[in-house]
């Protein structure tokens, strides 16, 4: 056992209240009550870690410092680059080789289009392939796409887009039809019936999951499909370092770099879609992350440049159980689907002190308030704050077994730190997990650039100001799709002109004037962890 | 705190360090100076791309684990895995059936599996590959959908295999077919599609989008819960 003899004895507080909680929830909060605890805790409502954007489109909005910084950088390349011989040429050029890349190309293909995905890593090292709960769809009898989308837009502040969560909610049920076609392996029960629990936030059961695989059940499904298509290439280890735009402002293709060589070369294209997802690897406030190595906010520095318009960008989601010991883990996921099959956060006294599956930004503030105002969380030993989460209950409440079959990826997980998670409770605390902004879009993906469509986590508009569990894959399968779709109807007339980066004399005439000469180079593209010294 | 710690040396492709005896492989390469771009991907154990072969010292036993998820020991000799050229066959889904003669059409090389064991050895994710592959032999292809379903497609288990299979590739093939033909359907999924599509639902959700903030937030707070 990894644990401490000080969290061995406090362990037993956990398990002496267990018999009595078993049957009984803490409350949930009204929305008043919901508004205090965020102001006062939740970390977006921290003033000084954000600040007003300085040039550009959206100047004096507010996003987190570090995300500013990226935004406000210093292109990789200038605007007297050579764009006049393009290395190759294709119809839709979707950077970014996730969730919502995948299934852009899969819909593109199969409207005719000549594709290519460019990635900065590997194909399906992205956020898709880690998310464990689940995908949110409205299809059981006692609930509806309406009742999914006052869900949504509840969670989401009531800010959302609407037509966005339109499409959400109403392409939801399709989209696991579609996935089931290709070879989704959805849980369910025997006679086929999906097996569908609770998510944070939802007033019916409709979180469908493929045990806790589920982000990586679907894209290896995905990836194996674009591999299957002709007239898809996939080229890995090449990320977009800046967008082209031909003289009348149309999106005309990107200038890539080869990660391993890191030559710099032009690929023309009649349209590009942007999924390139979020940035926690920018480590907002210096929160541990959830997030692949590449989350670096690529795209959101790529388009801003070119002006597009964002979207929530001054909210980001910190997930409330990111694991908090032992120290090698700090801060990965452990899947809210550990809270809704049963198991509740207490704190040092055994006691439950929030409802276990309010969303996300309210779970994650009542965490923050038990463990710095009331005290009544665990302090690792590198000073670490923590609440329980009473994993073992899921088995009391379901049958002896449900732990290791539901959830063998958070099993494994620490077991390998020889935890057992179905005998003893974990330690949690929140964790930066998603960024609820991004660019803005319609409902077909388009930006205020033509030429220009956005899926994804890096699109802003579909989650308000606050994205509940589940709607994350959705989303990607849903808007993936959808710019997949409306690129697939645009390339065909498309007929972009000279290619240029003007934009860039701009950019740096701004950055000028604003007096900015921060050399930090934009897009990052992989967060620097190296030791130096 | 990484500072105060016990230095412990590991070798990397054979070169020395000494560093924090706490680190997994992944933070020990990149405390020795290491900027990662292969062999480096989610850093939550679910990508596959951080496969790690690794022996210790006067020990002939060759060891595997994912980097971002196996702490470093002493006398550690670590060589990572981030590509391997593993046959992977191209197909229709839509145009296969899911019995045994997929799999021996598509992978002719499982046949040739030898039942040795060293692919289940191999495994970061402790799969029973040699009983997948077993199981793939005999055709079951609902058994190798189900028993190679925590995969994550590392390719381990194709480096290491004797008689050149590509057990993963075989193993996802399976999945699809099973995921696609053989699952049993549901029942509620098809007829809300249905529903949907034909527009049962476009006036709920209109009024819903035509509701002002109060009358909004006033419906939200009202939702039944389901128990």
């Amino acid at each position: 056992m990894t644990y401490t003899p000080e969290m061995l004895e406090n362990i037993k507080q956990v398990e002496a209240t267990r018999s009595q909680r078993l049957h009984q929830t803490f409350p949930a909060m009204s929305l008043e009550e919901r508004t205090k605890l965020l102001n006062t805790f939740h970390p977006d409502y921290i003033k000084e870690s954000m600040r007003e954007i300085r040039i550009g489109v959206e100047k004096g909005s507010r996003m987190p410092n570090e995300l500013a910084d990226v935004v406000e950088g210093r292109p990789h390349i200038g605007a007297d680059f050579d764009l006049s011989q393009p290395e190759f040429e294709t119809d839709v050029l979707i950077i970014g080789g996730g969730g919502a890349g995948a299934s852009a190309a899969l819909m593109a293909e199969e409207a005719g289009a000549k594709v290519t995905i460019v990635t900065k890593l590997r194909f399906g090292d992205a956020n898709t392939m880690m998310a464990q709960g689940g995908i949110q769809a409205a299809d059981r009898p006692n609930d509806s796409p309406a009742i999914h989308y006052l869900d949504v837009i509840g969670g989401g502040h009531f800010d959302n887009f609407p037509d966005l969560v339109e499409a959400l909610v109403k392409d939801a049920p399709q989209v696991i039809a579609w996935l089931e076609q290709l070879g989704v392996m959805f849980d369910k029960t025997p006679d086929g019936t999906m097996m569908e629990e609770h998510g944070g936030g939802t007033s019916r059961k409709r979180m469908h999951s493929a045990r806790d695989y589920s982000g990586a059940e679907i894209m290896r499904t995905l990836r194996d499909e674009v591999r299957n298509r002709p007239n898809i290439t996939v080229i890995e280890f090449c990320p977009a370092v800046e967008l082209v735009a031909d003289k009348q402002g149309r999106v005309c293709g990107a200038v890539l770099m080869n990660l391993e060589t890191e030559r710099y070369f032009f690929t023309r294209a009649k349209v590009v879609i942007l999924s390139t997802g979020g940035g926690g690897r920018l480590h907002y406030q210096g929160f541990p992350t959830t997030n692949h190595y590449g989350a670096t906010a690529d795209g959101i520095a790529m388009a801003y440049r070119l002006g597009a318009k964002l979207a929530f960008l001054d909210t980001m989601q910190y997930h409330p159980t990111g694991a908090a010991y032992p120290e090698q883990i700090l801060g990965l996921l452990v899947t809210e689907k550990v809270r809704g099959l049963g198991a509740q956060p207490v704190n040092i006294k055994g006691e439950q002190f929030v409802y276990p599956l309010e969303p996300r930004d309210v779970e994650a503030a009542a965490f923050l308030r038990e463990c710095k105002e009331r005290h009544l969380g665990v302090v690792t030993p590198t000073g670490q704050h923590a609440v329980w989460l009473d994993t073992p209950m899921i088995d009391l409440l379901h049958e002896p077994g449900t732990i290791e079959k539901a959830l063998p990826a958070m099993v494994r997980q620490y077991k390998r730190f020889n935890i057992d998670m179905t005998k003893v409770p974990i330690l949690v605390y929140p964790t930066l997990h998603y960024q609820n902004g991004g660019i803005a879009i319609n409902a077909d993906c388009e930006t205020n650039i033509p030429g220009l469509l956005v899926a994804g986590e890096a699109s802003g508009g579909v989650h308000g100001r606050n994205r509940l569990m589940g709607n994350s894959l959705l989303d990607v399968c849903v808007f993936g799709r959808r710019a997949g779709l409306t690129a697939g109807r645009y390339y065909k007339d498309a007929k972009p002109g000279e290619p240029t980066l003007a934009h860039l004399e701009t950019w740096k005439k701004q950055r000028d004037e604003a007096g900015i000469s921060t050399p930090l180079r934009s897009p990052i593209l992989l967060p620097d962890y190296s030791r130096k010294g | 705190m990484a500072n105060q710690e016990e230095l412990i040396p590991i070798y990397i492709m054979g070169k020395r360090y000494d560093v924090p005896a706490s680190l997994t492989i992944m933070k020990a390469m990149e405390w020795a100076g290491y900027t990662l771009v292969r062999g480096v991907g989610c850093r939550g154990g679910f990508c596959g791309a951080c496969a790690t072969v690794y022996r210790i010292k006067d020990d002939p036993k060759l060891y595997f684990g994912l980097a971002c998820q196996t702490v470093v020991k002493p006398e550690m000799y670590l060589g990572q895995i981030p590509f391997f050229p593993a046959k992977r066959a191209s197909y229709d889904i839509t145009k296969l059936e899911p019995i045994a003669a997929t799999l021996f059409t598509t992978y002719p090389e499982t046949l040739r599996c030898l039942g040795c064991g060293t692919c289940t050895k191999a495994c970061p994710q402790e799969l029973n590959v040699k009983g997948y592959m077993a199981a793939a032999m005999r055709g079951d292809i609902t058994l190798v959908a189900n028993m190679s379903f925590d995969c994550i497609m590392c390719g381990l288990c194709a480096a290491r295999c004797p008689a050149e299979e590509p057990q993963y590739n075989i193993a996802i093939l399976a999945r699809r077919l099973y995921g696609r033909y053989l699952a049993p359907r549901s029942p509620h999924l098809a007829e809300r599609v249905e529903e949907i599509q034909s527009g049962k639902f476009d006036a709920e959700i209109q009024n819903l989008k035509s509701l002002d903030f109060n009358a909004l937030k006033e419906r939200y707070s009202a939702r039944e819960i389901e128990a």
